[in-house]
């Protein structure tokens, strides 16, 4: 793998720190008039998905980390794993609850998302911004109430629970966003 | 990109940039300070391990010259001052390499003054003086200056004495401050730990809407500034900073020939431990300081810093007409 000088960090660039894949957010050059330059970078980890702040001296580098985003189709949790497929190749690729963490509440049989590999094998699962998913399990609506207001909590299919208005019923489908955990709408 | 054959300022930018140029031209004319040019191409350069050169090429068939581009127009200004040019300032470009980042553009104006039988503390008086009177015409309002030794402002922001090395000190702090990379990075290097630990923990809070004043720095930060007569751990050197930005850099100016070369010669030498570019000893300088400097106190300030400064901007090509990128 290639390495980068501070002087290429760039948001995005994806780099080996301590052992771990990590990807710069931020890279500023801070020198004093009369002094060593140094490098301040933010760089998140993927593996823990903290974001830390690290000094270098100018001119160091890093080793670049084998790290990409691939569109995959989610196939099933085998209870243990759960398993991903390229759709064009076929390939699959498993990976436990540590690595799909979060993901897992909203990702249901043949849905796309987003899996990173590191050294081609998943590191983070990410769902599509947008899902559609079943209300399994919500009180019945009050009669009249038409509005948003107030809402309450509606299990999914996924185990996944979102507020949704009072007048949404159990087995109906909602389309919900994924990065904020809201519901959107119904869909018919 | 479409758009970049326009300027990275704004119009407004250029027409403050005009008018701080012209205020500065007339405090230095109401002052007797002698306006003068200096070659931007030399035979020499400064021999400053931290700061990396560009060079270009003379070329006149059949001779071929290496000239360098200055970092800063000191020595040149040095020598007008031995001929006896008396107090003299300068606004020229001055060229870093490889220096290119928000604060930074590896090329730059700097404004460099030198005014002689001034002590360091009649020049910061000085400094104050054209600061604020820039500041105060554009109704930005300053917060009083501030002045501070270096140890003393040191102290107060890591509890760390900056003049008296102490290896386990300085770890336990970056441990303690969420720097442990310090430890590897800087090893026993003092002058690193200052460097590293000033530019992180000290200057961001440096100058919070008005102009700082730090002095007395650290004999192993003495640069072209004199040793303290009276504390010989400590230089006569000050450097400002305004909202945690350092704006300039000034010396009571060494004069002894003998100790200039020594320092030449002292960083010529980390330069090839360092494997960095070759720079050549300024020998017209040395001749100037061995025929007679008078005594006198200089400072460099960057203009383009200043102007983010008092127009809010928050990176230099925003001041810039076009910034490296679109140069």
């Amino acid at each position: 793998m290639a390495t980068f000088s501070t002087n290429e960090f760039r948001s995005g660039l994806k780099v080996m720190l301590d052992n771990d894949p990590c990807a710069i957010i931020e890279n500023e050059f801070v020198k004093p008039g009369k002094g060593q330059a140094f490098n301040r970078v933010k760089i998140r980890n993927l593996k823990t998905g903290r974001v830390i702040e690290r000094t270098f001296k100018s001119g160091e580098s890093l080793e670049g980390a084998d790290v990409v985003d691939v569109e995959m189709q989610y196939l099933y949790n085998d209870g243990q794993h759960r398993h991903f497929m390229k759709p064009d190749t076929f390939e699959q690729y498993e990976a436990g609850d540590v690595i799909v963490g979060d993901a897992a509440l909203w990702l249901k049989d043949q849905d796309p998302c987003t899996v990173t590999l590191w050294n081609n094998s998943p590191l983070a699962v990410t769902p599509a911004n947008f899902v559609e998913l079943q209300i399994v399990e919500t009180d019945p609506g009050v009669r009249g109430d038409t509005s948003g207001g107030g809402g309450k909590p509606a299990k999914l299919e996924t185990g996944a629970v979102v507020r949704v208005p009072l007048f949404v019923q159990t087995d109906e489908v909602i389309k919900v966003d994924t990065r904020t955990g809201e519901y959107i709408s119904r869909v018919k | 990109m479409i758009d970049a054959w326009r300027p990275s300022c704004s119009l407004e930018l250029l027409r403050l940039r005009a008018q701080i140029l012209q205020e500065i031209r007339h405090f230095f004319l109401k002052k007797g300070v002698l306006e003068v040019e200096t070659p931007l191409m030399s035979h020499a350069v400064g021999t400053d391990p931290q700061l990396a050169f560009f060079t270009t090429e003379y070329c006149a068939a059949p001779v071929r010259q290496t000239l360098f581009l200055q970092t800063s127009p000191e020595f040149a200004m040095k020598r007008l001052l031995a001929a006896g040019s008396g107090s003299i300032y300068q606004i020229c470009k001055a060229f870093r390499n490889g220096e290119s980042g928000r604060f930074h553009n590896p090329e730059f104006t700097m404004l460099e003054w030198y005014r002689v039988g001034f002590t360091l503390s009649l020049l910061m008086d000085e400094i104050a003086e054209l600061i604020e009177q820039l500041f105060g015409q554009h109704d930005y309002s300053l917060a009083p200056t501030q002045r501070s030794s270096y140890q003393a402002i040191f102290g107060q922001y890591t509890g760390l004495d900056a003049l008296n090395f102490d290896y386990a000190d300085y770890c336990r702090y970056a441990l303690a401050n969420e720097c442990p990379e310090a430890v590897a990075l800087c090893g026993e290097d003092h002058v690193l730990w200052l460097d590293f630990i000033f530019s992180h923990h000290v200057q961001p809070h440096l100058g919070e809407n008005g102009l700082c004043m730090i002095y007395d720095y650290p004999a192993c930060q003495s640069s072209l500034a004199r040793i303290k007569q009276d504390n010989p751990k400590v230089v006569e050197r000050v450097e400002i900073f305004i909202n945690g930005i350092e704006l300039g850099n000034g010396f009571y100016e060494l004069t002894d020939v003998k100790e200039q070369e020594r320092r030449f010669n002292d960083e010529i030498r980390l330069r090839q431990q360092k494997v960095l570019p070759a720079s050549v000893k300024d020998q017209r300088l040395l001749a100037a300081l061995d025929a007679g400097l008078p005594e006198c106190s200089g400072i460099a300030v960057g203009l383009d810093r200043l102007l983010m400064v008092l127009s809010g901007n928050q990176s230099i090509g925003e001041v810039l007409s076009f910034s490296l990128h679109r140069a």
